[in-house]
């Protein structure tokens, strides 16, 4: 590990300060950041500790959902009794995540923020864009099997690795930062994340020093919510597919629905097209089918990750399956 | 780049160190404070053998720097006996033989111990069916609760029985 500068925060405003310069990082539970000093693929000179400051609360918000704070633990808020029966497709994929031990270190906003498991982003003896700008994609020739198939470019098919994204991908939630000027901004999850066109390196929209303070969930949206992961082993390993679906059946048609995977892309994938494929459509395993391809259509395999496409589709019917109760 | 000053309090006792900020809880724990029952597997997070309980949860103390626990309580393996008694985690893995090398042990015990506080407070896990139910412990809850643990020898089975019997509050 690379020496650095170890700040505890002493207000919300000095820690945005310190953390502007290009070198510091603001450190949480730590649990993916330090594995990367190790490696010294992360080196900040810098690190200012949040764990002073407040935002480990999960507050009612005035319009009927749940604040949460950027602090909150992985455990506390897939334990939290509010989330398990007005959110249990965020429970779900928390509990689908990481071992205990983990989810109890690792926070809300950390978690949203963890950077890919690309094996050759790990590697630091081989070419990789978002490690090393310009480098290279050795994963596009390698051994890609973990990597993405949707909304990734020619410089990098790195996936992102969180399940509880994909759970608040799917419930519309918005994270809430603030700047070290004191300015505050909210942003939906989705618009969180920056595709990795040619510049893979830069990974959100947020700036320098900008601190993500909370999640807001809306109120739960009507319908049966549902999580469904997809991976090597029975327990702790990362997804190969996942997915989050909320939908509402109205006799034997779909009448409102959401959809976003894992696995599969640099953000949580949320799919308006396997959305608008669904509403109105008849509860039937075709149905389902059909909402896949029309998530997967612009798709595309880089030879050993080409079985998440069919899997993903099959993944899907199969939740959805579950969700309406069709067998 | 300067040392750091920072009191751990570990077992109920309190440590005064002058720590390099990079230093790890597991590494501040084993070499500064030579407490080495506490183990260092794999020292990224993925083999549980470094488990520790802090403020009543389990952790990865190698995942953690240990100037960022200032004022917490740290119980390691060390702490558990009671008076010279075995934890009664730690004599139903003797009885159960809930090991072969030993390696893993502190790690998987204090993830044991930490485990069964948590579904005391009713936590739910990815094998509980209805996330909104407080959970009765099945054998496939008790493995998916110790996912994080991992046995090179492949002692599950026995690990598995002897959290069971602590839980069920008796021997078998």
């Amino acid at each position: 590990m690379k020496p650095f500068r170890y700040e505890r925060a002493g207000s919300l405003a000095s820690a945005c300060a310190s953390a502007t310069e290009p070198t510091a990082k603001f450190i949480a539970g730590g649990t993916n950041l330090l594995d990367l000093m190790k490696l010294q693929i992360e080196t900040p000179t810098h690190l200012v500790d949040i764990g002073p400051l407040p935002l480990a609360e999960i507050e009612e918000s005035a319009e009927g959902g749940l604040r949460i704070g950027a602090r909150v633990t992985n455990s506390a808020l897939a334990a939290d009794m509010r989330v398990r029966r007005r959110y249990p497709v965020l429970s779900q994929a928390i509990l689908a995540g990481a071992s205990a031990q983990l989810r109890n270190k690792a926070t809300t906003g950390g978690n949203l923020l963890q950077r890919t498991r690309c094996s050759y982003f790990y590697d630091t003896t081989k070419p990789c864009n978002k490690r090393m700008p310009g480098s290279g994609c050795a994963a596009l020739g390698g051994l890609n099997r973990m990597n993405a198939v949707i909304g990734v470019s020619s410089d990098c098919i790195a996936a992102h690795g969180s399940d509880m994204a994909v759970a608040m991908a799917a419930l519309d939630a918005r994270v809430e930062t603030v700047a070290a000027d004191g300015v505050t901004r909210t942003i939906p999850i989705d618009a969180l994340y920056r595709p990795p066109g040619n510049t893979p390196h830069i990974e959100t929209v947020l700036a320098p020093g900008e601190l993500i303070q909370s999640v807001v969930l809306p109120p739960p949206p009507p319908g049966q919510q549902l999580y469904r992961k997809v991976r090597d082993r029975a327990s702790f390993a990362f997804a190969l597919v996942s997915v989050a679906v909320v939908v509402t059946r109205e006799d034997d048609r779909v009448r409102a629905a959401r959809v976003a995977f894992g696995g599969i892309s640099y953000k949580p994938w949320r799919s308006a097209e396997a959305e608008a494929a669904l509403i109105g459509a008849t509860v039937t395993r075709a149905s389902f089918d059909a909402a896949g391809r029309a998530a997967l259509r612009d798709a595309r395999g880089y030879g050993y990750n080409d079985f998440k496409i069919p899997l993903a589709r099959r993944t899907l019917r199969a939740a959805l399956a579950d969700a309406t109760g069709v067998i | 780049m300067h040392n750091e000053n920072v009191a751990l309090t570990v077992n109920g006792r309190r440590h005064a160190l002058d720590l390099d900020p990079r230093v790890t809880l597991l590494d501040a724990l084993r070499e500064n404070l030579g407490m080495t029952g506490t183990k260092k597997g794999c020292d990224q997070g993925q083999c549980g053998a470094c488990t520790v309980i802090v403020n009543g949860q389990r952790i990865n103390s190698c995942l953690t720097l240990a100037v960022m626990h200032a004022g917490d309580e740290i119980t390691t393996i060390e702490g558990l006996e009671e008076d010279g008694n075995l934890h009664p985690m730690q004599a139903a893995f003797v009885r159960h033989d809930g090991l072969q090398c030993g390696y893993c042990t502190p790690g998987q015990i204090c993830s044991a111990v930490a485990l069964l506080a948590e579904h005391k407070a009713g936590w739910p896990s990815y094998a509980t069916a209805d996330v909104a139910t407080a959970p009765v412990l099945t054998d496939g809850e008790i493995a998916e609760r110790m996912s994080g643990n991992v046995c090179r020898c492949s002692a599950y089975s026995n690990i598995v029985s002897a959290i069971r019997d602590v839980a069920e509050g008796g021997r078998i």
